[in-house]
């Protein structure tokens, strides 16, 4: 990794000045976190030296939680309290659950409780969030960042894979916010891998990333030149991954061994016997797969290739199409795809090898290691977002949102409002009207997928525009607005021109958790911490105006021209008052002088994106004379 | 606000240089995009957004032949009318059904190829008509008749597309 080795005397921010950030790859079977340290980037293990913390968490009773090796020692004998692949439940509910999944959700060994929008798991703890879950092993890897790189972090740039929709980016957002960590971007898994190949290979052209994990698969096509890291298209399957393999050679043991409904421990077995297998049979041409249950039987069979290869084939095919449609929509063809980068531990199975070289027609590539290139590019892009690389050593990342967004209209028909593959942030607008003379509200279902059908799409929230004058039908005026943030969230507003009665809505509470369910998992956390919520609260809110107070300063001290004397003393002033208001212990006053500073350099920072447009155009045309 | 060729410091013509554009949009966006501005405070970041998402529209929109074209007709004044008024001239209208009867009867790769080549030069045909309509005489109303005709097209290569897709399938 020579390249990840060059620093940058003299213009890289001083050590005690540069900012601590991770990328983490929060991932169905295994999480990791690393981050760059003196020029070069590393993936942070635990005190046993191990990278890859098993992404399951164990419940005990009195509030006690195991995670990671210790949690997967038991998931045999305790398996309705030991949760493992719970990504799989982010941001789903119990019907995509069915959907989704199949029978898999039948087969989790877990009591999974219906709620609203997303299913929650029984344990001896209580009933859990899927984002709780989650949460437990963010905190696992801030806790091993912090002690690694001693000091707090500025921030972590968390995974998700690119096909994931935006309630199952919402919930990982939450999660991470529920383990304290400030999120600086949610970053496409693939994209990571990306960045990571792209840099270390000095990679130039049309490149495909072909990601397998536990639980989903993507395929990004990226258009990578000097600097630019370009997602053209993305597709891929959000329920589909290694664990489904896994799943196939469960049943196939069960067929084989002809055994009745099993209990949750000899499931758990069983699904580790059948994973085991899988991963033996990557290296060899047979596994076998004995175990002892509970009920007093033995299991002892042989699993040849051959016949791996015939019970998941159907899955191998899965990945095709969403491969097809990702080059559809990028307008290219196979042959002008330089490269495939495979990503993914599900993508060391060789008949996963054989398929995508058969597709792209060439051999992949796969001289990064597969489980770690994901955290490597997220804690590159994580030192870049964190300003630790000085401008004209970082790099630009152009993503996309993996599927359209729309509204429903008359007749369950689903409306598409932005595109999928449109490059991100980016906002999309569109005209409604009433129906009936006198309506005075309306409602809208705003829903994401590709089907005609709102019924086949995933619903993300309902929300109602009221206090509109009543006039004749088709009369009213209703503009919805779309904004699409970097990290590919959604939020939604409403307006009526001729009054201009609003609704907005981040998309959020319809599916996800609301602010106040949060606050209480917040609380419900602490209750078994030592850590209280005010402190953190306060903690928080004093990193953040830190923040916002060196921004401020940066900001004047560069573009300070652009303000008028009374402006800029003003600006000044605010900042000074935050300043002294910092050591205080009331976090609400912190607050109250943030948000004033923020207002008041509102102005400010849109004057300084204008001049920085005007400096980036001047310096085209000077080049553009040249040539 | 801007308009989309003051945004990325372009002349407002159909002609362009997707070069050009590309750098345009790429040195621009490498200093507003929301990644410059993750660890600024707030209004900074809430302005990088904004203007990231104003300059991928820019982008977006003059990208395409068509919504360049259709963009350039409404800045000039030129209300086209695009949805309501669909009538071509016959000639027109022949051609493009017999396009679509030859589509209809492709059945393998080797004669899409061929469909897909072919179209790709009537697009170039028609979009040099269209500069000079635009750039050259400044004649709005017959640049819309052949935006129009353009249109047709990229739908035929959509029907393409979803042909390809059937034979894969």
């Amino acid at each position: 990794m020579t390249l990840f080795q060059i620093s940058e005397p003299g213009q890289a921010p001083e050590p005690h000045q540069q900012r601590l950030a991770v990328g983490i790859d929060l991932g169905t079977t295994n999480s990791l976190v690393a981050t760059t340290r003196s020029g070069s980037v590393a993936v942070l293990t635990d005190v046993q030296g191990r990278a890859l913390l098993p992404s399951i968490v164990r419940y005990l009773p009195g509030g006690r939680v195991e995670v990671g090796y210790a949690a997967q020692a038991h998931q045999a004998e305790d398996p309705r309290n030991t949760i493992a692949s719970v990504k799989r439940f982010m941001g789903r509910g119990w019907k995509d659950l069915a959907h989704a999944l199949g029978d898999l959700a039948h087969a989790a060994p877990y009591d999974l409780v219906d709620a609203p929008g997303m299913v929650q798991i029984r344990t001896c703890a209580g009933v859990k969030s899927p984002v709780e879950v989650s949460a437990e092993i963010l905190k696992v890897l801030k806790a091993r960042a912090e002690e690694s790189l001693g000091g707090a972090l500025v921030g972590a740039v968390i995974t998700v894979p690119a096909y994931f929709d935006d309630a199952q980016r919402q919930a990982t957002k939450d999660a991470a916010r529920l383990a304290g960590l400030n999120v600086l971007r949610l970053l496409n898994e693939p994209t990571a891998a990306a960045i990571a190949y792209g840099l270390e290979n000095s990679a130039e052209g049309t490149y495909a990333v072909f990601d397998l994990g536990g639980g989903t698969f993507d395929i990004s096509v990226l258009r990578l030149s000097r600097g630019v890291f370009e997602v053209v298209a993305t597709s891929g399957d959000a329920a589909l991954g290694g664990d489904d393999w896994d799943q196939r050679v469960f049943c196939w043991i069960i067929e084989e061994a002809k055994l009745a409904p099993l209990a949750a421990r000899d499931q758990r077995l069983l699904l580790v016997k059948a994973r085991e297998a899988k991963e033996y049979l990557t290296g060899h041409a047979e596994a076998r797969i004995d175990a002892r249950l509970s009920s007093g039987e033995f299991v002892d069979l042989t699993l040849d290739t051959e016949t791996f290869c015939r019970i998941t084939q159907h899955l191998v095919q899965k990945t095709i199409g969403p491969a097809r449609k990702a080059l559809r929509d990028a307008g290219l063809t196979v042959d002008e795809v330089k490269g495939v980068v495979m990503v993914g531990g599900a993508t060391r199975m060789p008949q996963i090898q054989r398929a995508a070289a058969e597709f792209f027609r060439r051999d992949p590539l796969n001289n990064l290691d597969p489980d770690k290139v994901v955290a490597i590019g997220a804690a590159m892009q994580a030192n870049v977002l964190a300003g630790n690389k000085p401008q004209g050593e970082d790099w630009l990342l152009l993503d996309v949102i993996p599927l359209s967004l729309g509204i429903e209209t008359m007749g369950g028909l689903a409306e598409r409002i932005v595109p999928r593959n449109t490059t991100i942030p980016c906002a999309k607008a569109q005209e409604f009207t009433t129906f009936k003379d006198g309506q005075t509200g309306m409602s809208f279902h705003v829903v994401q997928g590709e089907r005609e059908l709102v019924a086949d799409c995933r619903s993300l929230a309902r929300f109602e525009l009221k206090g509109i004058p009543p006039m004749v039908a088709g009369a009213a005026r209703v503009r919805v607005t779309f904004q699409v943030d970097a990290d590919g969230l959604l939020s939604v507003s409403a307006r009526e021109s001729v009054t201009g009665a609003e609704a907005s809505i981040s998309v959020k509470p319809s599916y996800g958790l609301a602010d106040a369910d949060i606050e209480r998992m917040l609380r419900d956390s602490f209750d078994h911490a030592k850590e209280d919520v005010h402190a953190r609260a306060l903690n928080e809110h004093r990193v953040e105006a830190q923040r916002l107070i060196d921004a401020t300063r940066a900001g004047l001290r560069e573009d300070g021209n652009l303000l008028s004397p009374e402006e800029f003393s003003s600006i000044e002033e605010k900042t000074r008052a935050l300043e002294k208001i910092l050591d205080a212990s009331d976090f609400r006053a912190i607050k109250l002088a943030s948000d004033a500073l923020n207002r008041a350099t509102e102005e400010f920072a849109g004057r300084r994106m204008n001049a920085s447009v005007r400096r980036a155009l001047a310096g085209k045309s000077i080049v553009s004379l040249d040539a | 606000m801007k308009n989309h060729f003051e945004l990325l410091g372009l002349a407002p013509a159909f002609a362009l240089e997707p070069a050009q554009l590309d750098r345009a949009y790429r040195d621009i966006q490498s200093r507003i995009h929301p990644d410059r501005f993750a660890h600024a405070g707030e209004s900074e970041r809430r302005a990088s957004m904004q203007w990231a998402t104003q300059v991928n529209e820019a982008y977006r929109t003059l990208k395409s032949p068509v919504q360049r074209a259709k963009y350039l007709l409404a800045l000039n004044g030129v209300d086209v009318a695009f949805e309501t008024n669909t009538a071509m001239p016959p000639d027109f209208l022949v051609e493009q059904m017999e396009l679509r009867e030859n589509l209809e009867s492709a059945r393998d790769v080797d004669s899409l190829d061929l469909l897909k080549a072919d179209l790709l030069n009537q697009k170039r045909t028609l979009e040099a008509k269209i500069a000079e309509c635009i750039d050259g005489r400044h004649d709005y109303r017959s640049a819309s008749d052949l935006v129009r005709k353009l249109m047709f097209l990229e739908k035929f290569g959509e029907d393409i597309g979803a042909a390809y897709e059937a034979l894969d399938a």
